[in-house]
């Protein structure tokens, strides 16, 4: 098979390179402008990460982020560049996935569904 | 001290962090945590979220570049990523349930053997043992870009590599680190695959380790998002510089720098731990 494909195959890796690329520039991009905001309105408070203080301090839930980031809260806009930098390496997967239908190899396809459901499951985690 | 302050002294040491991981190709993440933990004062757990977010972020923005050379073997990657995915699950749950001066003890071991990785010479890939019929079912041999036109590889152990795969997956969840040393032990002495392949194999797979511990260090509350900031685009803006140079410096110097503050990390980690600082 990879004897039969190997144009595909390259041109799969570089679309995955190039989407892995973009993917980092946006949610770096995102990070950015939130914690420029944050260090605006929160720079002069006292920092305390001197002990943990459990999940209950933040928002840690998708919708949770998304209201605060659409609120413009410092903090929810991090969040959200956060959460898309997770999701660039599961687009990497998503993308090998359709990669390996289109060239009929439903053994990687197999394994590449194993580890998209493994991650899938861990988001599922982010209430 | 105040957030400001803080912010930019966290941005100035991740960026030294990643710059020295990408020059060493150890990564960041593994001189992060005790920078953040042993210099900043900084809680453990969240030293370890921010880290997990960093090492997600440079696999993914060095990715581009290797892809182009045309070294990473997909395929490979792929395979392996079902050991280290389940791996980093595995672990990530595991953190919650140690305590935190058995973390920082596992933490401060980890230091030592990498500094130690970090120290020896560049492995030498010996004679290969026969290729694995399992490797040639699994269509895992290729070939990559050498001076005189594309080389043939073949995989060897895959089973063994397979496994050691599912360790580093665990210490990469239990510990918010890509572990990118194990990595390339188990692609390059285990299963006899070239180094340049396995290092960049390594990096494609670090990422996607990170991301399948990510959830479940979100739902814990281990990623604030004002520490995970500046460590996150300091390491990125590190690593992106350290591999514009890295065919510039001599390397070999470097990485026993490298190995001897990884040491003293190593020991200093597992002293606090010990003690009950941490």
């Amino acid at each position: 098979m990879k004897k039969d494909a190997p144009f595909t195959d390259l041109r799969l890796e570089l679309m995955i390179g190039n989407l892995l690329r973009w993917g980092v520039a946006l949610a770096a991009a995102v990070v950015l402008a939130g914690g420029i905001l944050y260090l605006i309105q929160h720079g002069a408070e006292h920092a305390d990460y001197h002990d943990f203080h459990g999940p209950n301090g933040q928002s840690n839930s998708v919708s949770g982020v998304l209201h605060e980031a659409a609120t413009l809260h410092s903090r929810g806009i991090i969040q959200l560049g956060l959460l898309l930098l997770v999701l660039t390496p599961i687009a990497r997967v998503i993308l090998s996935a359709i990669g390996f239908i289109m060239e009929r190899d439903w053994m990687y396809l197999t394994m590449t569904l194993i580890v998209l459901t493994v991650l899938l499951y861990s988001l599922m985690r982010i209430p | 001290m105040n957030i400001l302050l803080l912010t930019l002294l966290i941005w100035l040491g991740s960026a030294l962090a990643g710059f020295l991981g990408a020059l060493t190709g150890l990564g960041g993440g593994v001189v992060l945590v005790p920078l953040l933990t042993l210099a900043f004062g900084i809680d453990i757990h969240y030293a370890m979220g921010a880290s997990l977010i960093s090492v997600i972020a440079t696999s993914s923005g060095a990715a581009a570049a290797y892809v182009r050379e045309g070294y990473s073997n997909i395929r490979i990657g792929m395979f392996l990523e079902i050991a280290t995915t389940l791996g980093a699950v595995l672990g990530a749950y595991l953190t919650a349930k140690l305590p935190t001066g058995a973390i920082g003890a596992i933490f401060g071991l980890v230091l030592i053997y990498s500094a130690w990785v970090s120290g020896t010479a560049q492995p030498e890939t010996g004679p290969p043992s026969g290729p694995d019929p399992l490797g040639v079912s699994l269509k895992m041999n290729g070939s990559y870009p050498g001076v005189d036109g594309p080389r043939a590889y073949q995989v060897t152990r895959v089973p063994a590599g397979f496994s050691l795969m599912f360790g580093a997956g665990t210490l990469s969840g239990l510990l918010g680190i890509g572990s990118g040393a194990m990595k390339v032990v188990a692609m390059d002495q285990i299963m006899k695959i070239p180094f340049k392949v396995s290092t960049t194999t390594s990096n494609f797979m670090i990422g996607v380790t990170a991301a399948a511990s990510a959830g479940i260090y979100f739902n814990r509350g281990y990623i604030d998002p004002g520490l995970a900031m500046p460590v996150m685009l300091g390491v990125l803006l590190g690593s992106l510089l350290g591999a514009r140079v890295l065919v510039r410096v001599r390397t070999r110097v470097l990485r026993w720098v490298f190995g001897a503050v990884l040491l003293a990390l190593g020991l200093q980690m597992i002293f606090h731990a010990l003690t009950g600082r941490l």
